[in-house]
């Protein structure tokens, strides 16, 4: 069924009884193709342009869970493409790009929403890092602003500019950044790749990798054997519980990040603030809540769960930029597991192991790449070459020396 | 989370810097061991679901290393010992 505006008229008309199902709920088949793990914002974003833009089929997606349940619904809903490496900085505009074209292309409301972002400059070093950095994104097609103190006065008059440690010395902004609809990314690549045939099998855990002679031949799951001739895992978190499936160690650690929203409020912030001095950033949803975040907890966790120490945190850093949050109470706190890398940036390769392949290593930054991900990680697995745009996330960067470091902090997940 | 400090008892987490798995002890030695092993010493992890050995160390309490034993599902600390005590242990004098 296609969505239009005519089509909420026409079903209004008739009492709304004609929309049907989403996707449907199928059992699984015994051989496919293609196994997508993982069915998340990536692993179904894969599936369906494997479908749509490389034109396979006999696909499966297996969800241990439900669809969506994972971090593309725990995040806070950012997109934008402010990287300053030349590995990282075309992927995440590639990213930008198909977020810009996404609702139309899988005719699905996703509230696209390029409302803009700005990290804000505290200091000269600061500008400097920061005109760099908007350099490289405007070579690399992006769009970037430096903005002066009384330009981010004049967009938002009640941030504390003269906070003693960290005054507020102007922004570096993306206009073209934003937010989206989180769960509604995860729903409509489901029922886009759904449309195409593909089979999204939930309540699906794997337990274990059938591989012969180097080669795989499918997964052992809870819901039986299933054949593949290539596996694809895109798992964030349960990476490496997956890939010990196949006998691999990754350059990961899990990790807890926590996420937060206030109660609802009047219109506050129109955009999306980051106070990366202050470990804090913050939008407003279309609900009024402010939705904001900080640092991970810092340790190994799997727990979907964080501790109070950075609650406390988050909220010291959002009172330190916005004293005007004082009063304001808390809604909600949650966790999700990121699969923190060893240099804080992505990998999208083939494994030794022929017809697996991996997606993962996304730190706390995997949704703005959801559409770019799904994109290269179907290019990887239809024509088991990397995608121009994804060649760098290579495993074998380490051992080569080629890290994308954003932060410089060099091998430890935790400070990435 | 509270740490029971062998030396000091309960501590809290935060007065702790986390490094991460307690395998970081055994360094290999980078002239002899080879690029690979190093790689793997330094890249690579387990990262289980589970219990799971780690270093912490007390930054604002008496700069000692910890090895921690805790579970990354629940959280739960089992056993706090002593870095030094674990590379003694093993056979490491300096």
């Amino acid at each position: 069924m296609r969505y239009s505006g005519f089509r909420v008229i026409a079903e209004a008309l008739t009492g709304h009884k004609g929309w049907k199902p989403v996707w449907r709920d199928p059992a699984p088949q015994a051989e496919y193709d293609y196994i997508i793990i993982g069915g998340g914002g990536h692993g179904l974003a894969t599936a369906y342009y494997l479908a749509k833009e490389f034109g396979q089929a006999r696909i499966a997606v297996l969800e241990k869970g439900y669809l969506g349940g994972g971090n593309v619904g725990r995040n806070t809903t950012i997109i934008r493409s402010n990287y300053l490496l030349d590995g990282n900085e075309p992927f995440y505009e590639f990213s930008l790009k198909l977020w810009e074209g996404l609702e139309q292309d899988f005719n699905y409301n996703a509230m696209v929403s390029q409302r803009g972002i700005i990290n804000l400059i505290h200091t000269d070093a600061q500008r400097d890092a920061a005109t760099r950095r908007g350099n490289a994104m405007i070579l690399n097609g992006a769009d970037a602003e430096l903005l002066s103190r009384d330009q981010v006065r004049a967009k938002y008059p009640w941030l504390n500019f003269d906070n003693s440690r960290f005054p507020i010395k102007g922004a570096l902004m993306q206009r073209r950044g934003g937010t989206v609809r989180h769960d509604a990314v995860a729903w409509g690549y489901a029922r886009g790749a759904d449309m195409r045939g593909v089979d999204l099998i939930q309540n699906c855990e794997v337990t274990g990798m059938r591989i012969e002679n180097g080669r795989i031949r499918g997964v052992e799951t809870s819901r039986g054997f299933i054949g593949a001739k290539k596996v694809g895992v895109a798992v964030a978190g349960s990476s490496s519980k997956v890939m010990a499936h196949a006998g691999m160690r990754l350059p990961i650690e899990s990790h807890v990040l926590q996420a937060f929203v206030s109660e609802g409020l009047k219109p506050l912030i129109d955009g999306v603030m980051t106070f990366g001095a202050g470990h804090f950033y913050v939008s407003q949803s279309d609900k009024g809540g402010l939705v904001f975040g900080g640092d991970i907890d810092g340790y190994n966790s799997y727990a979907q769960r964080g501790n109070l120490p950075v609650i406390e945190d988050v909220a010291e850093g959002g009172m330190a930029l916005m004293p005007a949050i004082g009063r304001v109470r808390l809604l909600r706190t949650w966790g999700g597991i990121m699969d923190m890398s060893m240099d804080g940036s992505p990998i999208i390769d083939r494994t030794e192991i022929e017809g697996l392949y991996f997606n993962g290593g996304w730190c706390y930054g995997g949704f703005k790449a959801t559409p770019a991900s799904g994109w290269c990680f179907a290019h990887l697995l239809a024509k088991d070459a990397p995608h121009e745009k994804a060649k760098a996330y290579r495993f074998d960067r380490f051992l080569k020396g080629l890290m994308i470091d954003e932060k410089g902090q060099g091998a430890t997940p935790n400070l990435h | 989370m509270i740490i029971h400090h062998p030396i000091l008892g309960p501590r809290d987490a935060q007065e702790f810097v986390y490094l991460g798995d307690a395998t970081l002890i055994d360094r290999p030695d980078g002239m002899n061991a080879g690029t690979e092993a190093f790689h793997d010493y330094a890249y690579n992890r387990d990262n289980p679901a589970g219990e799971h050995r780690e270093l912490w160390y007390h930054e604002q309490g008496d700069r000692s290393w910890l090895v921690v034993t805790r579970n990354t599902v629940t959280h739960e600390i089992t056993k706090v010992e002593l870095a030094r005590d674990v590379a003694r242990a093993k056979g490491r004098s300096k």
